[in-house]
């Protein structure tokens, strides 16, 4: 072999091949939470197809005691699972790289290469020999290559048997049973393998008190603790499991000590036009109300936010985008539903986002979304996506304000009525745009109002009068400026020496955007960076802009949506706006942003700038 | 009509219900539809069935799609609120609303066109969903607002007023109903007051979904002859299978009818129902018989009309779902944020 072997410690990437549906999921969870508890931040990410069982799937792990938690790129070691994806999964490991496989079945030397370290263990021989039942046989060879792998990258053994120990905890049998298969995987390796290999993991403290939870989870949890008691749903890959997450907190959270009862309902829908039609029936009615869905449904939705719109009617959509137009790849990731919800319905309609970077912020804003929907009293979309929503993340602990009190928003009460306060349903009273509502039944004889997605006058009544409607969208509009200084405000990172050049992004790009400053700086090109969390955009958004010759926007969509939103909201110059653009599906890079940036600047000869050091796009 | 506006002075003696309201503490503003158009008189009987079963105004939730019929909610209960919302999507709505708030009475409004046509999932899926509320579809075969057209309801055979024939199957609502789990079924005529507002009246007091079929005409697009939805049609072809009273818990009183022409049914909230038969012997508790009995009248040409089926068990969606008997838009932050200590232990899990 001429190549010399890859040696990293604390800083690679391994890549599991699986067939979907073989119960791997769990065991290479176990591998990335074993890693965890050694103190070492991991990015783990699932790559999975549209299928419950039979097609190939793939987990990558990102080893990074630096913490980078975006996806990387490359692969440096293959645990080579699936025989139907054998050549493709080969020919992805770096030179120099670790091939692990299963050597039960002897392959001829044309399916290995020169330029890697194989690795073969017999786990399906060992397997048949240790168990009887087919799915046990199955099932608990995940767990001994696991066994191995932690030979192998002289990880520690306690801390991956410590995790089983808490999972199965009270289940005496299973946690016996999988630390047994984890032994002999890791006995086999130690034996007859040369362990530890060039890959390793070493314990650090580079994890701090963080969590590790997917964001549509924290998605459904922060609908708990925002308050929301009715969701109505239509399950969708890959949103499903923020209601999943959300029945299963409101259960643990919501059921009424008392009886049993429950302090929620959530009813699937026949379609998205039901659920969301609840969504809005419920809000119209005073409960924090919510749907999640992503760009299909978003499609089949668009009636109903103008309707809430123009009616003014709370309601909180979680989209975990996806690949798109159509059925487009639905189980990768983009961020491509920025225009079709920022502006979703015929008509002049504008609408409230929040962009999560991570499940943190899943968490913090689904609750504040709820919030600003009352408060706003329209349609409020949270816009995570695949990448966030369905994979397991590394995030700062979620945290609440035990003082805090949920935001009504501007409701007119029984008391207010009875004392005869002036009520008009669309009357802006104090400048901001915003009217008050009643509920209904707040008072028998006062505060009634009849809800119309047609034009009506300021006190609700029917109206075609040309002033009327104009009134109607010139507060509208006020009322959208109002929550420009409502939404989460952006967050700026200056560079750390003065530079000209600025980068917009968003969401999830956040983890491989860090990054990608980090490897720019080391070739001397600096950027400052502004993450946006909301829409309408706030001021500092537009002076971050105004003050710097060349920003960047970098999204994970082909037509530049947040550029778009920006030229247009904004008045921006287009060609002050430069794209960096990622949309295979796969997570955006650090190596593809830096690459594109350097490259940008390159050809603009802004400034004196060198090459990034890795420029690989991915 | 339209354009005369309801003197504002009310009769000194102008009947007051048990809570002190008159009729017209329950009427709306005023219709905007054709004169002579079978809606106002649906609305009317809203309003006298609201006014008999003394409801308080703002403890109704009146909620409609997109239609001509969608629009009179408008024209009823001016001191409950209302929601003219989606074409065909009004059952969504109402059903978030009713999860929002067990305690309101929900009545839906719909037309053929709102709820057979467009609209015919969502009429489907909250029936099967069992939502507590008054459904109602003023059915007159046609759209009116764009002028003529057929609906899913309209008869094979029928004519238009331009003189189209419909090709095409129609939809019985009301079988879908029964077919679908309402637990009250209901058919009947806009023409004919003494029929429907009992109709509507029981309706209200059911705990379930309650569906009313109402043969509404459309006196501008669907009143001629060789309609099957015309005034001289229905009239012609009105096959009643009794007529109810609706008798409050508190009332006392008990008519006397022959005996073995009267069936009582006693609601979940403690209303009684009085069947009265009308020619045919008709078990309103039977559901396949109703579906049967539908479907062979309907052969003959017979528009059969009365109460077709009731199940006063009370099962809704609310019971379904396990709901706390408080409204859950009553819910104060208390009962609904589990707070920082549980998020603390949320995360020492996730470690």
């Amino acid at each position: 072999m001429t190549t010399p072997a890859i040696q990293h410690t604390n800083d690679f990437v391994i890549k599991f091949a699986n067939v979907n549906g073989s119960g791997s999921a769990s065991a290479n969870e176990l591998f990335a939470r074993a890693i965890i508890r050694m103190g070492v931040p991991v990015a783990p990410r699932n790559i999975f197809p549209s299928n419950i069982q039979g097609l190939p799937t793939w987990y990558e792990v990102r080893v990074s005691e630096a913490g980078w938690l975006g996806a990387r790129g490359g692969c440096d070691m293959m645990v080579a699972m699936n025989p139907q994806t054998w050549d493709r999964d080969l020919a992805a490991i770096d030179r120099g790289g670790y091939l692990f496989y299963d050597s039960t079945k002897p392959l001829p030397p044309s399916k290995f290469r020169e330029d890697i370290t194989v690795l073969g263990i017999p786990l399906t021989a060992m397997c048949n020999a240790e168990y009887e039942d087919a799915r046990q046989r199955q099932l608990f060879k995940n767990i001994m290559y696991v066994g191995a792998l932690i030979a192998l990258l002289d990880m520690e053994f306690a801390a991956a048997e410590q995790l089983i120990v808490d999972r199965y905890r009270g289940k005496d049998q299973l946690i016996k049973a999988n630390v047994n298969a984890l032994r002999l995987g890791y006995d086999y390796a130690r034996q007859h393998l040369p362990c530890p290999i060039g890959l390793r993991v070493k314990r650090a403290d580079a994890v701090g008190d963080r969590i590790m939870i997917d964001g549509n989870s924290a998605c459904g949890l922060g609908a708990v603790f925002g308050g929301a008691t009715v969701a109505g749903w239509y399950p969708i890959t890959p949103s499903t499991s923020v209601i999943e997450a959300f029945s299963s907190y409101c259960r643990k959270f919501r059921t009424d000590p008392d009886n049993g009862r429950a302090r929620y309902a959530i009813v699937q829908a026949e379609d998205e036009l039901a659920s969301i039609g609840m969504v809005i029936g419920a809000g119209w009615n005073g409960a924090r109300a919510f749907t999640a869905t992503s760009g299909p449904g978003i499609s089949l939705m668009q009636e109903f936010f103008g309707l809430a719109y123009f009616a003014e009617i709370p309601a909180v959509i979680v989209d975990v985008q996806r690949g798109s137009p159509s059925t487009g790849m639905p189980t990768r990731t983009q961020q491509s539903d920025l225009l079709n919800c920022a502006y979703a319905s015929h008509g002049d309609t504008r609408h409230v986002l929040l962009f999560p970077q991570d499940a943190y912020e899943c968490f913090s804003l689904t609750a504040q979304a709820f919030d600003l929907a009352e408060r706003l009293q329209t349609p409020v979309f949270v816009m995570s996506d695949l990448d966030i929503g369905m994979n397991d993340q590394l995030c700062a602990p979620f945290d609440w304000d035990d003082s805090r009190r949920y935001d009504r928003g501007k409701l007119m009460t029984y008391d207010e009525l009875e004392a005869g306060k002036d009520f008009g349903r669309y009357l802006d009273v104090d400048g901001d745009g915003i009217p008050y509502r009643t509920i209904p039944g707040t008072h028998p004889t006062r505060g009634a109002y009849f809800t119309r997605g047609t034009t009506r006058n300021p006190y609700a009544k029917y109206s075609e009068v040309g002033t009327d409607y104009v009134y109607n969208m010139e507060r509208l509009r006020r009322k959208f400026n109002t929550a420009k200084d409502l939404v989460p405000a952006p967050i700026l990172t200056k560079a750390e020496q003065p530079t000209h050049v600025g980068v917009i992004y968003y969401g999830s790009t956040a983890p491989a955007m860090a990054e990608a400053s980090a490897l720019l700086a080391a070739d001397g090109i600096h950027v400052d960076t502004l993450r946006v969390r909301g829409f309408p955009f706030s001021d500092a958004v537009m002076q971050f802009i105004a003050e710097r010759d060349a920003v960047f926007v970098v999204e994970q969509n082909e037509s530049a949506q947040l550029r778009t939103l920006l030229v247009n909201e904004g008045e921006i110059d287009p060609k002050k706006l430069v794209r960096v653009l990622h949309y295979d599906g796969s997570p955006i890079t650090a190596r593809f942003i830096a690459g594109k940036i350097a490259d940008a600047l390159n050809d603009r000869k802004v400034s004196p700038i060198g090459q990034p050091q890795r420029k690989v796009a991915s | 009509m339209t354009y005369l506006a309801k003197p504002k002075l009310l009769a000194a003696d102008a009947p007051r219900n048990a809570l002190g309201y008159t009729r017209r503490d329950y009427e709306g503003a005023i219709s905007t539809l054709c004169a002579g158009c079978g809606h106002d008189s649906i609305s009317a009987a809203v309003v006298q069935a609201c006014f008999d079963l003394d409801i308080e105004p703002h403890k109704v939730a009146k909620l409609s799609g997109i239609g001509c019929s969608s629009k009179t909610p408008d024209y009823f209960l001016g001191n409950s609120h209302g929601f003219n919302s989606v074409h065909g999507r009004m059952p969504s709505v109402l059903t978030g609303a009713a999860l929002a708030n067990r305690n309101l009475l929900y009545l839906g409004v719909s037309g053929d066109g709102d709820s057979a046509s467009i609209g015919i999932g969502q009429f489907a899926h909250a029936m099967r969903r069992g939502v507590n509320m008054t459904y109602i579809v003023e059915n007159n075969g046609v759209y009116g607002l764009t002028k003529g057209q057929f609906s899913a309801t309209a008869d094979k055979g029928s004519k238009s007023k331009k003189g189209v024939i419909n090709s095409d199957n129609p939809i019985d609502l009301a079988a879908l109903a029964l077919q679908l789990g309402a637990t009250y079924v209901a058919r009947s005529f806009s023409g004919d007051k003494e029929q429907l507002v009992p109709l509507i009246k029981g309706a209200l007091r059911h705990g379930g979904p309650a569906f009313i079929d109402v043969i509404s005409p459309c006196v501008t697009f669907n009143n001629h002859s060789g309609s099957t939805k015309s005034y001289d049609y229905v009239r012609e072809h009105n096959a009643a299978v009794n007529r109810i009273d609706v008798i409050l818990p508190k009332a006392q009183i008990e008519a006397s009818y022959p005996p073995g022409s009267l069936r009582r049914v006693v609601q979940h909230d403690g209303s009684i129902l009085h069947l009265r038969k009308v020619g045919v012997d008709y078990d309103p508790s039977d559901r396949i018989g109703a579906m049967n009995h539908l479907q062979e009248r309907q052969a003959l040409g017979e528009i059969v009309t009365g109460l077709l089926y009731v199940d006063s068990s009370g099962q809704d969606m609310h019971t379904h779902l396990n709901t706390v008997e408080k409204p859950l838009n009553q819910l104060g932050d208390a009962y609904l944020c589990p707070g920082s200590k549980a998020l603390e232990a949320l995360n020492a899990m996730l470690r």
